[in-house]
């Protein structure tokens, strides 16, 4: 009987986990709501996300996070069109051409590049291709949105050609053999049936790395200038949401505007790749 | 008459492609190791890794940052693996499968995906502020550990959702309650899966810098930690502060130090990778 | 004959959907009870029923009730009632352990025997699953090994080991071969002597090959239920001729 009580404490225990894991995911919600949501309240929801200053020092300060979002978009957009149609065809190449060997190297590779710590690349990326940059366009400075878009298009293909791989060899062999039957090359095959069945995957894929690149913070930081400004094109230095907590966190009053205005910032974030994440999620579901 | 290219052809096209779009993304990940082993190398030494820090971080050791970042990482999975592989265990084993549990399963593989930023304002709101552990090791540890938490359970979940539904329900028709099922059944099958997760948790948490910032790390400490509530240089925030902050660096310092950063996650990646690609050729079923 | 089993009325649904409809029979005492009928017609949501298998399910709710001697197995302790009623499944599920840990695993858990008796009680089950004689020299090999019909028997020793006092079979011979079959069939009867056994089956011929009694179930439904023999020379309802004659299902 002495067992009996043993395991229903333990069953009691991992109830009890359960729920602490559940009001922590609540806790996070509710949290940044609070403190988001004082902020707003106090400054505007339109004038934070459309005020174009973001002087935080000034006398009235002004907490505008357009240029931080136009910020973070262009060098998402930037990351984007890099790091897509490459980590798509290193998927295909991973999941169709590869021999079994060569495949299983290629895809420790990718998952060893995942797991680079940001600043370690943020570090990389200031000391090679920031001068880089500079010396080749022959522009004032190489901290621009575009080194941080080919920093971070980097940083998102572990997840574009992992998830992407995944969702090519998922597709049933039966429908290349299907078109095998009907005389096509395998690369018809893999461009008409292959990528259109793995399709929501792909497209999942790409979500998931797009949200990475968002939430990214450490090597924009590092990379990107930080200058709050709208930028005019992308070889102007730029400064992201994220970088925005990460440089000033440290230097509010603890509770005061400012301070909330970064919790803010961190309500529209949280937000976005919630949304992002979430959709990639229906995208995956379809897939099954 | 318009231009086409034979099937053939274009097949030999597209496989070029293919190829040289790979080379593209695996050659600047091996870069970036060489230049940093290359780099670093120079720095590397007993005393390096033993000894404090001199004039102002221009020389000596990363004694305190190593030990710094090895007790938040240990105290943060120390909390965050039971916790997590039991919300895995009653999530998978135990939840009716109703629209609550739904939402929290949905809500947990999507907060995986929330910026490690984030959780940086939640630990400093909650541990640093709301608790008043201040900035400090535990401060760290707990916000490390709420980031993981969603990574946890996700892939625990995904190691015991691997395990035959069939092996359950021969050893509950044998009379055998739930729990010993997963005890003696379950969670043996599950636990490689689990521990190549942990460690992966764990090397990703080593490098992570935003949710330290302003929950644990601090700029410069003379001394190593004392207790749960010091504040401690860590290795990615050390690396961080000398490569942007300091003027006059010496190069080789700052690659060193990344070396040794690098090579601890690096090398608990591979393990983890390794582990795995064993566990998957002796598996049983 | 004494009645080892006595269903009354009991209907079964899951999410709602009715899949046994007002269903009452017994079962005798160290007979061997075929159902038969087509597929989707609730033989196995039955023998799920039987050892409370199905309330692992949360979308499954009944209504009625099922006596074991004399006791409504509803008022039981699930587990308890799992030992006294043995379940083999239509795939053969052999653990991913030795072929020894396999035999030992329940009565070690459940804390029926001590390590000295446990080398007894897997010889002495294996044996009277007719399995012994292959198996002997290599219990510490993993049981995943095994042939389909070899894994099934070893299912068989497995319940054998826990000594329940019926045993239910779900379809056991689907996946297997005929010669596999006979061994598996002619075990079950063997294990008459002491068990009461329930045997579910897509396959006619087997049902009247083993069984004592033989019921037929059509959309959830108790049609007939009779001696093997009556069945299948004077069955009553034109439905049970038509089905046993191959004419549907």
């Amino acid at each position: 009987m002495n067992s009996k009580i043993t395991d229903y404490i333990i069953e009691k225990i991992i109830f009890l986990c359960g729920i602490i894991a559940i009001v922590f995911v609540v806790l996070i919600f509710g949290f940044l709501l609070k403190e988001g949501f004082a902020f707003f309240k106090e400054y505007g929801v339109f004038n934070f996300i459309f005020g174009k200053y973001w002087y935080p020092s000034s006398n009235p300060a002004s907490y505008g996070v357009f240029s931080l979002i136009i910020g973070s978009l262009l060098v998402t957009l930037g990351a984007a069109i890099i790091a897509v149609p490459f980590g798509i065809m290193t998927a295909l190449f991973i999941a169709e051409l590869a021999p079994k060997g060569i495949r299983d190297i290629l895809k420790s590779i990718v998952e060893l590049m995942a797991a680079i710590p940001s600043v370690v690349l943020g570090f990389v990326g200031m000391v090679t291709l920031v001068p880089l940059v500079r010396s080749v366009l022959d522009i004032p400075t190489g901290l621009t949105a575009f080194s941080g878009s080919i920093v971070l298009g980097f940083m998102a293909m572990p997840t574009i050609v992992s998830i992407s791989e995944d969702a090519i060899r998922s597709v049933p062999w039966q429908y290349k053999e299907g078109a095998f039957a009907l005389g096509a090359t395998k690369w018809q095959t893999i461009r008409r049936v292959v990528l259109k069945a793995a399709m929501p995957g792909i497209i999942a894929a790409v979500m998931l790395g797009i949200g990475r690149v968002i939430g990214e913070t450490m090597a924009v930081l590092m990379v990107t200038g930080n200058a709050a400004a709208i930028p005019s094109s992308i070889f102007d230095p730029v400064r992201t949401l994220t970088a925005t907590i990460a440089a000033e966190m440290g230097e509010t009053v603890r509770g005061g505007l400012h301070y909330r205005a970064l919790f803010g910032i961190g309500l529209v974030l949280f937000t976005i790749t919630f949304l992002i994440n979430f959709i990639a999620d229906l995208f995956l579901n379809k897939k099954r | 008459m318009s231009f086409k290219l034979s099937p053939k052809l274009s097949q030999q096209i597209a496989y070029t492609l293919l190829v040289i779009s790979t080379i593209i993304v695996i050659v600047p990940v091996l870069t970036v190791i060489v230049i940093i082993i290359k780099n670093g190398w120079s720095a590397l030494s007993w005393e390096f890794l033993t000894t404090m820090p001199k004039d102002g971080m221009r020389a000596g050791g990363i004694l305190p940052a190593i030990l710094g970042t090895l007790a938040i990482v240990s105290c943060a999975i120390c909390i965050t693996l039971p916790v997590g592989v039991c919300a895995a265990i009653y999530l998978n084993e135990y939840a009716k499968d109703n629209l609550l549990t739904r939402i929290i399963k949905l809500a947990i593989v999507n907060l995986a995906g929330v910026p490690s930023v984030v959780y940086g304002l939640f630990g400093l709101g909650i541990f640093v502020m709301l608790l008043g552990f201040g900035v400090s090791i535990l401060a760290g540890a707990l916000t490390l550990s709420i980031m993981e938490l969603p990574v946890i359970i996700t892939t625990a979940r995904g190691a015991l959702s691997s395990v035959p539904y069939s092996f359950r329900e021969a050893s509950w028709s044998l009379g055998v309650s739930k729990w010993q099922t997963i005890r003696r059944v379950v969670l043996p099958n599950a636990l490689p899966g689990i521990m190549t997760g942990a460690i992966l948790s764990i090397s990703r948490i080593s490098g992570e810098t935003a949710p330290i910032l302003f929950t644990a790390a601090a700029f410069y400490v003379p001394h190593l930690p004392k207790s749960m509530f010091d504040q401690v240089m860590a290795l990615p925030y050390h690396l961080y502060i000398i490569s942007t902050q300091i003027p006059n660096m010496p190069k080789n310092i700052i690659f060193g130090t990344a070396l040794v950063l690098l090579l601890m996650v690096l090398s608990m990646s591979l393990i983890a990778i390794v582990a795995r690609l064993y566990f998957r050729k002796i598996r049983k079923w | 004959m004494v009645d080892k089993i006595k269903v009354e009325n009991l209907s079964c649904f899951y999410s709602g959907k009715q899949v046994l409809k007002d269903l009452s029979l017994t079962v005798e005492k160290n007979e061997i009870l075929s159902i038969i009928g087509p597929s989707n017609s609730g033989k196995t949501s039955f023998l799920r029923t039987l050892n409370r298998m199905n309330d692992m399910n949360v979308n499954f709710s009944r209504k009625g009730d099922i006596f074991l001697d004399n006791d409504n197995i509803f008022d039981m302790n699930p587990e308890k009632l799992r030992t006294r009623i043995g379940m083999l499944f239509a795939m053969p599920i052999p653990l991913p352990m030795s072929i020894y840990d396999n035999i030992a695993y329940a009565p070690k858990v459940l804390g029926l025997k001590n390590k000295k008796n446990m080398d007894e009680v897997v010889e002495q089950s294996l044996r009277d699953a007719s399995l012994w004689d292959e198996v002997k020299d290599r219990l510490d090999s993993s049981a995943i090994k095994m042939s389909g019909g070899q894994q099934q028997r070893l299912c068989i020793a497995r319940i054998l080991a826990i000594e329940p006092e019926v045993i239910l079979f779900d379809e056991p011979c689907s996946g297997l071969d005929p010669i596999s079959t006979a061994k598996v069939e002619e075990a079950m009867l063997k294990l008459r002597e002491k068990y009461t056994i329930v045997l579910v089956t897509n396959n006619v011929k087997q049902a009247s090959r083993v069984g004592t009694r033989t019921a037929f179930f059509l959309m959830g439904e108790l049609i007939e239920i009779d001696k093997t023999r009556n069945m299948f020379l004077t069955p009553k309802n034109k439905l049970t001729e038509d089905y046993i004659t191959g004419r549907f299902g």
